[in-house]
């Protein structure tokens, strides 16, 4: 403890005209549990009421506050200060829109995805209010809510080197997200309509399966495990006879 | 990007509650539009783990469930504050607004058939004809398990359910977009004027019905459960017509168990034991049937209690006690307290099943919020709506039962959503432009003076800590009449001051300190509203505790508070109105076993 920190932090402000990228450094003296959600907020608070950061539920469930801390996507308010070298730095995630400094659009790439790919539940029956609700197998519920799980924080869109080089492909978080649809028994769309969101390039054979997604995802996501299982199911699908 | 944006139904705020009355509205024809400060899947809602309370009784431990007890629950858990006629209302209508979201991929857990063990070691048996059903849990205050959840995700499976529909709907949603105030004309609430915090624009969006669903304040309180961005805007913008009334402010929620240093909730379902720094485990002292879990009003005050004797344990983070579930051991702890252990580990660096936990009570929820009637509209300003937590449709009355926030935003949103409906389709869109322009210019040299640093050079962050701490302090679990005075005078001098903010980083674009800037002087509004409204009460109700007044008062205080602010005001004038007591007449508040 009592080390003196420096934070090598990216600054650029893209809305505000005039600005230039560039690295600033900052310097804190460590305090007892801090993480990078505490250090930033000092920082402002003390140091630089400019600086821009994302952070809303500040314990790893909001999936608000991915950054590049020393080179690596990391959830900033689960990253502690005592396991990182005394020099820290701060880069926004890629792949995504840049907002300003360290906050980047990951909301708007996950709206455009799920549009893209009709990541909602597909089912034509009408609700009866008055009626029992259908029964569901415990262990089918918890297979989909292994897939729910995603904070959607992009940590593994910006760990993919697919990702990078091509910006359409949906990644694992994408993939992952229309796994759950296709867990769910609750879901009528069959195998073909699938195929046609996932079924190309962009979609699940768009990954190249190096597995930068899962070695980097906050939640401990089965990513490789969801990414297998659409890969099955499409190949089929697109082996087999189209429609229904 | 236009500078005004017309609509049917503006939605202030897109967590479960303003989510689920979009989908009310959009699915009765209308055109929608949500703004909210962020995505909204990262909205305060998903943090939500625990559950949600609706009588289904599915399980065996829940067998003889009924809205009936439901009712009775709310009603004993509010100490007799909440309004009954919402209540009743609530209760019968939360089973269908759960089903309903199953029907809209929620993956509630189920119940399957056969033997399991419990926390305290019991074993039960759910029947084959349950097996599949949506299962529930136990939380506190509730006569039977009641409490529906999905794993340890309930609100993140909720919101994205929710969301998922807002998607397939086609309803508009503007992120990072901040509502700074309302457009109204005296009688009627005709939009907002807003901030685009990716560039810093100024914006109006007009609507034939405006409606509030922002969300709590824990923020006001220096330590909180609450997400950062809970600052209690949509009460602000409220309070600043001079028009809507707040009810019940003084009604503030304290979790517990919160683990330090981000004081994040820690349950673990009531195996564990409190521990003082003498390792004495001191809740028998003041609830004689152990296995009773009390009220988290009651709770709390016992753990400050001791904090204050001096066995408070001190940490590097402040006062706290022990929560100790090691003997519940490592297999249950991993299986059934998965987020406990994740939370102990990830934020604390400990392993609950080996060591103690570090907790202390923090605010957590607030009761109060905009005063509605039973559908939704604001008190004071036609046109304007509120629901979920920034919403005073008082459920809750003076302590808010665990899962029953959750239940509240998607049945309210489903009632309060279609009654915004019905109000807009019987609605046409009325306002002058001049009216507008005026409104966006106000806000405008707003901006434009702290831009320029005209106002003074008082430091925004300095004087929102200052707020933070008076509240703790003197408007917490504890308060005095003598303590409150201080604190509403410490607050009216804030208020001046917040006033004067002057802006560091320049406030060019959509810099942060600028939106802080904008928001302080409506939060120490709130802060006044919270104190002078607890000031006022002198008697202890549920989470308003007087150590003056230490008994309810039912003679003098079965009443709601409800507090606004005249322009031009330095304190908020305090109106009451009756209690409606239409089934459970007053009585004695113990917790179900
Ligand atoms: C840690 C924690 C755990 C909890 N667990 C449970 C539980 O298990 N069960 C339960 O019943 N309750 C629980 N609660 C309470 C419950 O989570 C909340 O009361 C509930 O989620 C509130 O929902 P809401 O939709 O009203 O507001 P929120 O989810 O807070 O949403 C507010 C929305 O308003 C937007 N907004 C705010 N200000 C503005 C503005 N000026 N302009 C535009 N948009 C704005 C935000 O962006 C956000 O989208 C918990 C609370 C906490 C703090
Ligand atoms: S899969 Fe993991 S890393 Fe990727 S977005 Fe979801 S939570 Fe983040
Ligand atoms: S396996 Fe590799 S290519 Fe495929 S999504 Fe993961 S990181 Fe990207
Ligand atoms: S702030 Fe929510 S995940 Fe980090």
């Amino acid at each position: 403890m009592d080390r003196r920190l420096t934070f090598d932090i990216f600054r650029y402000h893209p809305f505000t005209a005039g600005t230039e990228p560039r690295m600033q450094a900052f310097h804190l003296r460590e305090t007892p549990g801090m993480n990078i959600y505490a250090a930033l907020t000092r920082i402002r608070e003390e140091q630089d009421p400019s600086l821009m950061f994302d952070f809303v539920c500040r314990m790893a469930l909001c999936g608000s506050c991915g950054m590049l801390i020393n080179g690596r996507p990391r959830l900033a308010c689960k990253t502690f200060t005592r396991r990182l070298p005394d020099r820290i730095t701060l880069y926004p995630l890629p792949v995504f829109r840049l907002v300003g400094d360290l906050s980047v659009d990951t909301g708007e790439w996950f709206r455009h995805v799920a549009l893209k790919t009709g990541a909602w539940l597909h089912t034509s029956r009408a609700f009866e209010p008055v009626a029992p609700e259908e029964r569901m197998d415990n262990e089918t519920v918890l297979k989909v809510y292994e897939a729910e799980r995603c904070i959607e924080c992009g940590c593994c869109l910006a760990a993919c080197a697919k990702v990078h080089i091509q910006p359409g492909f949906i990644g694992a978080a994408g993939v992952n997200r229309l796994a759950r649809f296709m867990l769910d028994p609750r879901d009528e769309r069959s195998a073909a309509q699938y195929f046609e969101v996932l079924g190309s390039q962009d979609g699940i054979f768009g990954c190249m399966g190096l597995m930068g997604c899962e070695d980097n995802c906050p939640k401990d996501l089965p990513l490789q495990l969801q990414l297998a299982y659409v890969r099955r199911t499409m190949a089929a699908a697109g082996l087999g006879p189209r429609g229904n | 990007m236009s500078r005004t944006h017309v609509t049917d139904v503006l939605v202030l705020g897109a967590g479960l509650a303003g989510e689920r009355t979009a989908i009310e509205a959009a699915a009765r024809g209308l055109e929608v539009v949500i703004l909210s400060l962020v995505p909204p899947r990262r909205s305060h809602s998903t943090a939500a783990q625990g559950g949600l309370q609706a009588a289904l009784g599915n399980s065996v431990m829940s067998r003889g469930d009924s809205p009936d007890l439901h009712f009775t629950d709310t009603v004993i858990g509010a100490d007799w504050g909440a309004d009954q006629h919402v209540v009743r209302l609530f209760v019968n209508t939360a089973p269908a607004a759960v089903r309903q979201t199953a029907r809209w991929g929620v993956p509630w857990s189920r119940i399957t058939a056969g033997e399991r063990r419990l926390p305290d070691l019991a074993v039960i048996e759910e029947p084959e004809a349950a097996t599949g059903l949506i299962d529930a849990k136990k939380f506190g205050g509730a006569t039977k398990w009641r409490t529906c959840y999905a794993a340890d995700g309930t609100g993140h499976a909720l919101q994205y359910a929710l969301d998922g529909m807002v998607l397939s709907l086609g309803i508009t949603v503007h992120d990072r977009t901040e509502a700074i105030a309302l457009i109204h004309d005296g009688e009627k609430c005709l939009g907002t004027v807003a901030r685009c915090l990716r560039t810093g624009e100024v914006r109006a969006y007009l609507a034939k019905a405006v409606v509030i669903a922002t969300g709590g304040c824990g923020r006001l309180y220096g330590l909180s459960t609450n997400s950062v961005i809970n600052e209690g805007a949509g009460l602000s913008l409220a309070l600043n017509t001079g028009l809507a009334r707040l009810g019940n402010m003084e009604a503030v929620q304290f979790h517990p168990q919160t683990l330090p240093p981000a004081w994040i909730p820690v349950s673990e379902g009531g195996g564990g034991y409190l521990l003082d720094r003498n390792l004495d485990y001191f809740m028998p002292y003041y609830q004689p049937q152990n296995n009773k879990q009390p009220y988290r009003d009651v709770t709390a005050r016992r753990m400050e209690e001791r904090i204050r004797a001096g066995l408070g344990v001190e940490g590097p983070h402040g006062p706290h006690l022990w929560l100790d579930v090691r003997h519940l051991g490592t297999d249950h702890i991993e299986r059934h307290l998965k987020s406990l252990a994740a939370f102990c580990r990830d934020f604390a660096g400990i392993d609950p099943a080996r060591e103690l936990i570090p907790v202390r009570p923090v605010q957590h929820y607030v009761m109060g919020g905009v005063r509605t009637n039973i559908d939704g509209a604001a008190y004071g300003l036609k046109g304007l709506f509120a629901v979920g937590e920034a919403a005073c449709w008082d459920l809750h009355g003076f302590n808010r039962l665990g899962g029953n926030s959750l239940a509240e935003t998607i049945v309210a949103g489903m009632v309060v959503g279609k009654k915004v409906a019905e109000f807009a389709l019987g609605e046409a869109l009325h306002y002058t432009s001049t009216l507008v322009a005026q409104h966006l210019a106000a806000q405008e040299d707003r901006l434009r003076r702290l831009v320029a640093g005209q106002n003074g050079s008082e430091n925004v962050y300095a004087l929102q800590k200052q707020m933070g701490q008076i509240l703790t302090e003197h408007a917490g679990i504890f308060r005095t009449g003598s303590g409150l005075e201080t604190a509403v005078a410490a607050l009216a001098e804030l208020h001046r001051r917040a006033q004067k903010v002057g802006l560091a980083s320049g406030g060019r674009g959509a810099v942060p300190e600028l939106g802080a800037a904008l928001r302080l002087p409506g939060m120490v509004r709130l802060a006044l509203c919270i104190a002078c409204s607890a000031l006022a009460r002198t008697e202890s109700r549920g989470g308003h505790f007087r150590e003056d007044h230490p008994n309810r008062d039912d003679v003098h205080w079965l009443c709601r508070t409800l507090a606004y602010w005249p322009p031009g005001a330095e304190v908020p004038v305090l109106k009451y109105e009756p209690v409606q007591i239409t089934e459970l007449p007053p009585g004695k508040r113990a917790a179900p076993a």
